[in-house]
């Protein structure tokens, strides 16, 4: 029998399952390797029976937590899609403002109609088994994450900076463009790619486990960056980490 | 079945991008509740786009939504270049207008083909028709590669775009890569006919409620990435004047919030954009438009879809028109110079669910002071209320399960994109 997978999603933009999708001519071959048994975005059936769940989106609401939990006992493999699931993400930015501060910009004298709390990543509420990091996800890696638990293998995400990927395209160093990038720190496996479209990178995978960030500052002060614009590339995508290291 | 007491709740409707319910309450056949609620969990955007730079906004913004990544983007762009006063090339305008009909081409296919087509078809998604109807399976995957390929070779990237920039563009398409790309669209052309030739077959429920429709109207092309702000009943607006159009208001149901002008609701969208704009469409999409019984104007909200089919056939047409231009000039390298400076500036775009605004102030240091953004189903979540109102007293003498069918069936023709409709709301920052 093929294993059973399911996605769901939480506070995101859906583009993650977006990019599943847009796997395109690989769906029919995904298709005979796995049963695809719940996908709202794509799919009217619903099933509780499933052995891998892929959860896209951060946690902003007690509603949220059971429903994680539910899906946490049932999924023997589970896996966080994107950012926002695995690190937070940009739904993040929010948390240090305050919520109530949060609620009155955007519905004024109607907040108390609305709950939220600090977005959080999935792992800061039930255990998670993979990350696949990224705003958006790479497709390549959806696949190979996929490939390797179906083959019963722990999926090997880089624990190297997305310079090396850099170095290897040949690419010209956007610093000397004048872009501050977070190339040095950040997780490759995405092939460097905003840096190949001659954009700095802005560490939406998240920082390698041993970032050399001392250096990354030196670098940004070097080009005259002052510490308040690095704190705000920093947090673009990584507030919820930035903020638990303080 | 005489429906004398009933209840539908539909928690999470499917096949649609965020979440939303739809609940009925029949009592004694009298309709005591017809309710579509958006339940999305709000991100507010809004309050953390506070003191970002302007150069971050457009791939903040990008994030609100992962189908209409690219509109936000070039609405975001649109208003960032407004409040600075920033002039773009003539080729930086046409390669933004290649964008937006990719992006309108793959996710029209996605819509039709995965969304909508598997109710017609009698199934739950698109995925048993891979067993049972490989061919049209196959032509919506090639298709939808083919409109996502055109956009990473402009935009660097279809979901989330990386090179549009304030002013233009980091990085440039090679020729040869637009050359292939014209190429596929091409050879396409075959594969959109019997897209067409498909939806004529569909029975689209016969159903009629006039509203007022609101997009952007153009003279002289199909305006997706500029015109004039029109609706159906008062004409055009300029772009600042765009309040007096969306006028929004919240209610207890929704997390997003609702928009009417003239009228108690009004609908954006394709068929909204084809009502305004049915002169200046592609005369082959027009032919498409007379093969699929789609008049302008046209007062079934279910025929949403048929005028996505339209416009799959005008943005094809329009794409290959765009790449010749582009073509013919020569792509030539920009200079990005961009001088922040303090001031207010709107952008308007037409995205696949229908017209968008990004609105923001800046600091004289090019910081964000205050943004709102009003997106396309925000705008029609009244219209989807008001059209269920009228259309649930019609089918009540179906089985509940065709009633639950026929609601779905309705929202779906919408596209509502919810995550999007709740991530930006009426904006104002506390000074």
């Amino acid at each position: 029998m093929k294993p059973k997978i399911a996605f769901f999603d939480f506070a995101s933009c859906e583009g993650c399952q977006l990019q599943v999708v847009n796997l395109e001519m690989e769906i029919p071959t995904l298709l005979e390797l796995v049963d695809i048994v719940a996908f709202r975005e794509a799919m009217t059936e619903a099933s509780d029976d499933y052995a891998i769940a892929f959860v896209e989106g951060s946690i902003t609401r007690e509603s949220d937590i059971p429903r994680l939990k539910k899906i946490r006992e049932r999924a023997a493999v589970l896996v966080a899609l994107g950012a926002c699931a695995s690190s937070g993400g940009l739904n993040a930015l929010k948390n240090r403002m305050g919520m109530d501060t949060v609620k009155n910009i955007v519905y004024g004298d109607k907040a108390g109609l609305f709950e939220t709390f600090p977005a959080r990543p999935i792992h800061a509420v039930v255990p998670v088994d993979v990350h696949i990091p990224g705003c958006p996800i790479h497709k390549e890696e959806f696949v190979r994450v996929v490939q390797a638990l179906l083959l019963g293998k722990k999926p090997e995400i880089p624990d190297y900076p997305v310079c090396v990927e850099c170095k290897l395209k040949d690419n010209l160093c956007v610093y000397e463009l004048g872009q501050k990038c977070l190339g040095p720190i950040s997780r490759a496996g995405c092939g460097a790619w905003c840096p190949s479209n001659v954009d700095a990178c802005e560490g939406c995978r998240g920082f390698i486990s041993e970032p050399n960030k001392n250096a990354q500052t030196d670098i940004m002060k070097k080009y005259g960056l002052t510490p308040e614009m690095i704190m705000k590339e920093y947090r673009l995508f990584n507030a919820y980490t930035e903020d638990s290291n303080e | 079945m005489s429906s004398q007491n009933l209840s539908i709740n539909v928690h999470h409707v499917t096949r649609v991008e965020g979440h939303g319910d739809i609940e009925v309450n029949l009592k004694n056949g009298t309709i005591e509740k017809c309710s579509w609620n958006v339940v999305e969990a709000p991100r507010f955007f809004e309050a953390f786009l506070q003191g970002r730079p302007y150069k971050d906004v457009n791939h903040i913004t990008s994030r609100i939504c992962g189908i209409c990544s690219i509109g936000h983007q070039l609405a975001s762009l649109k208003a960032t270049e407004a409040a600075m006063g920033v002039t773009i090339s003539e080729q930086t305008r046409l390669l933004r207008k290649l964008l937006l009909h990719g992006e309108n081409l793959q996710s029209h296919v996605l819509h039709t083909y995965f969304l909508v087509a598997p109710d017609f078809l009698g199934v739950g998604s698109v995925f048993p028709l891979v067993k049972t109807h490989k061919d049209v399976v196959v032509r919506a995957l090639t298709l939808k590669k083919l409109a996502n390929d055109l956009c990473d070779v402009v935009g660097g990237r279809t979901v989330h775009p990386i090179r549009c920039k304030v002013g233009g563009f980091s990085c440039l398409p090679k020729t040869s890569e637009l050359e292939q790309a014209r190429a596929r669209l091409e050879a396409a052309r075959p594969e959109i006919e019997k897209t067409a030739e498909l939806f004529a077959t569909l029975k689209i429920p016969a159903f009629e409620r006039e509203t007022e429709y609101i997009g952007l109207y153009s003279k002289t092309e199909y305006p997706l990435y500029e015109g004039e702000l029109c609706s159906s009943d008062a004409g055009t607006y300029k772009d600042e004047d765009y309040l007096a159009v969306t006028n929004e208001y919240i209610v207890p149901q929704s997390t997003a919030k609702y928009a009417k002008n003239k009228r108690d609701a009004y609908m954006a969208g394709a068929l909204a954009r084809f009502n305004l704009n049915y002169k200046t469409l592609h005369p082959k999409a027009k032919k498409a438009a007379a093969a699929l019984n789609l008049k302008a104007p046209c007062h079934n909200p279910f025929m949403i879809s048929v005028a996505q089919v339209v416009e799959i056939v005008d943005s094809l047409e329009n794409a290959i028109t765009l790449i010749d231009t582009i073509l013919k000039r020569g792509l030539q390298e920009e200079a990005l110079e961009i001088k922040p400076r303090a001031g207010r500036g709107v952008g308007i775009v037409e995205v696949p669910r229908g017209i968008l605004f990004h609105d923001y102030t800046y600091n004289e240091k090019g910081e964000i002071l205050k943004a709102n953004c009003i997106i396309p189903t925000n705008q029609n979540h009244a219209n989807i209320q008001k059209d269920m109102e009228k259309f649930l007293p019609m089918i009540l003498d179906k089985s509940q399960d065709e009633i639950r069918l026929g609601l779905e069936m309705l929202v779906r023709a919408y596209d509502p994109c919810i995550s999007c409709s709740t991530h930006y709301l009426d904006v104002k920052f506390i000074a």
